[in-house]
């Protein structure tokens, strides 16, 4: 979760303990979803009538910091506690290790909205399934500052991975590498031909070594260019997404001038308010994308920039109108649609703009 | 090792001569209090105390007894200068500091008193390489007037139990905060950095807890960046006492085994920075 996003979302739900994480671009959403039987004891609390299970953001890197050594973690540590207490505004974090030793963290925490990317992997024309394994050795062929891979389905049902190389980018110096995976190779394949999608390696690159470590067989739902492209693993106890733009065709969509190659400005910290104004801007400015009807899931470019990240860090940082080398266009890779699912295909909200600083997400 | 090559001017008195087998003996303790580039020396016949101190709040001493070296002598009933302590940690591990097992650096230490330099003579396989350090004037040491009678808590731990507690601490505190008392939390260190606080909480029937008198709960905070250049005597330490006076001043003493299974102690003194009756949550 950090190799996407510096802020770690932690949200209890009665299915178990939710870990999401979002990049500043709003291309890459990840959510780990700890069933309660992955627990020794899981108390989520109790929503009342009005009031929702408290959830809370925290500085991934304070997270971490807990966490600091793998295996010495391993070796010392028995018991791990977690509780979130909204009325110290601390999210306690209690390690018990060995000699009766016991760490307590107390992190500060930000109260935020719900943070979940709208993606339905039902809808995915193309499905894909293997052992982590396979994918990983096939990803270590690519240079670690590629950004962006290409994947389709090639001839004689040929699993093809490219790396994505920009329009302009100079023949003579660019090198191309190609990899094909033989149908076989999959656990299923279930692609629609000559389909493929171009995403960002970086991101994906965090989750296949968490599915390398924990062998468990990665799924990949994708569709069309510019739909999300879904990384899925599953346990019995964990359930593991990952959301990613991809590179979207042509430039041939109507999208308004405004909104097209938009760069992101720095936002007002206001992330509260974040989701539900991409939201509900979102909705405003739909102007039927050249790609299919418009729904709910359709990646939408937003005016309301996305939230920038001041500080370091190490993932693309779009902050500038032009490609950087190595991070996804700006001009060409949407953002990703966060909203409500509930409220998927309903018709404009009351426009206004103004901030909204509750908890609630103002869908229901 | 027989020490071949003998110092010069024999019949010349030295003040404080003295031999050791192996350089890292002296060594490896002289880096547990090296975080300032100056040290005092003092020489009596029981043996070697290099003091190092920083911003008038905190005090290493480094002991290294008479018996711990092959040959001690000295002609004085004191001897005191101030030296160098980077460019004397230099010269010991001047023929590198990996040790290989079987091989080790032989130190022959002369002073001729007080406006000498320091004299070292170091061999290692046959090679003899001669150190001439200049000494200065003594400055007047701190004197923390802590004796054990005024000792209001004492535990003595593992080091095991803190090394990676002390490796791990939060650096954005400006304060390592020390908690001793007869009841619950009995030990503990906290911090309070940007991400949060963290508290360490050692229970007094602990494993690792192999003395426990507490008398009084006392709660007394200390500037991190002092302390945390104890973690190197505590990483080469097998026990360390933890002991606090009425006035909140901070003892540890560091038992250190050496290669050949001596012992050796090392200590640090430190001024509380604030008197706070209740711990930070």
């Amino acid at each position: 979760l950090s190799r996407i996003g510096d802020e770690l979302y932690l949200e209890p739900t009665e299915s178990g303990l939710s870990l999401r994480a979002v990049n500043s671009s709003r291309s890459a959403f990840a959510s780990f979803l700890f069933a309660p039987l992955f627990f020794q004891l899981y108390e989520p609390g109790s929503a009342g009538p009005d009031t929702e299970l408290f959830r809370c953001k925290v500085h991934m890197k304070s997270f971490l910091g807990v966490f600091r050594s793998l295996p010495s973690l391993e070796k010392s540590v028995g018991k791990c506690l977690i509780l979130l207490k909204p009325r110290a505004s601390r999210l306690v974090l209690q390690l018990h290790c060995k000699y009766g030793v016991t760490k307590t963290h107390n992190l500060a925490f930000q109260e935020c909205e719900r943070l979940q990317a709208v993606f339905d992997t039902q809808r995915c024309a193309s499905r894909l399934r293997a052992p982590a394994r396979l994918l990983a050795e096939a990803v270590v062929h690519f240079p670690p500052t590629l950004a962006e891979v290409t994947m389709g389905a090639g001839p004689g049902g040929k699993i093809s991975l490219r790396n994505y190389v920009e329009d302009e980018a100079e023949p003579s110096k660019t090198m191309v590498t190609e990899l094909c995976l033989a149908e076989d190779e999959f656990q299923s394949v279930a692609v629609a031909p000559g389909s493929h999608i171009t995403f960002c390696l970086k991101e994906f690159r965090g989750l296949l070594s968490f599915a390398e470590a924990s062998n468990l067989p990665l799924t990949i739902h994708f569709d069309e260019p510019g739909r999300p492209v879904i990384f899925t693993l599953d346990d019995t106890v964990l359930e593991v997404h990952l959301v990613l733009a991809t590179l979207s065709d042509l430039e041939s969509n109507s999208q308004s001038p405004s909104t097209n190659g938009m760069s992101h400005l720095p936002a007002p910290s206001d992330d509260f308010a974040d989701d539900l104004e991409s939201y509900m801007a979102a909705m405003e400015t739909s102007e039927g994308c050249s790609e299919g009807p418009p729904s709910p899931i359709f990646p939408l470019r937003t005016p309301q920039p996305a939230k920038s990240k001041p500080q370091e860090e190490d993932e693309e940082d779009e902050e500038e109108e032009g490609a950087v080398p190595g991070t996804p266009p700006h001009k060409k890779f949407r953002s990703l649609f966060f909203g409500s699912v509930m409220t998927a295909g309903r018709p404009g909200l009351a426009t206004t703009q103004e901030v909204l600083a509750e908890d609630s997400d103002g869908e229901s | 090792m027989p020490f071949s090559a003998q110092p010069p001017a024999s019949g010349e008195r030295y003040a404080l001569s003295a031999s050791l087998d192996n350089a890292r003996h002296l060594s490896s303790l002289l880096r547990a209090v090296h975080f300032q580039d100056h040290a005092t020396c003092l020489a009596t016949a029981s043996g070697l105390r290099v003091t190092v101190e920083d911003a008038k709040c905190i005090q290493a001493n480094a002991f290294i007894q008479a018996e711990i070296f092959q040959e001690f002598s000295i002609q004085e009933e004191s001897v005191m200068f101030r030296i160098s302590l980077s460019v004397l940690l230099d010269c010991l591990t001047i023929f590198g500091t990996s040790s290989l097992p079987g091989t080790s650096t032989a130190l022959r230490l002369c002073y001729r008193g007080y406006g000498y330099p320091l004299m070292l003579f170091l061999e290692e396989g046959g090679v003899v390489t001669v150190c001439k350090i200049n000494t200065q004037e003594p400055e007047e040491l701190l004197d923390f007037d802590f004796c054990s009678t005024k000792v209001v808590n004492k535990i003595i731990l593992q080091s095991e139990g803190l090394r990676e507690a002390f490796a791990e601490l939060d650096m954005t505190s400006e304060v390592l905060q020390i908690t001793m008392s007869p009841e619950k939390p009995y030990f503990r260190l906290s911090t309070f950095g940007n991400a949060g606080s963290a508290h360490l909480d050692y229970p007094r029937d602990s494993d690792l807890m192999e003395a426990f008198h507490c008398n009084q709960t006392q709660t007394n905070r200390y500037k991190i960046s002092l302390l945390k250049p104890s973690t190197k005597a505590l990483a080469l330490s097998c026990k360390v006492s933890i002991r606090t006076d009425a006035q909140g001043f901070l003892s540890l003493q560091y038992m250190i085994r050496n290669e050949d299974g001596q012992i050796c102690f090392v200590e640090y003194y430190c001024c509380p920075d604030e008197n706070i009756t209740e711990a930070e949550l």
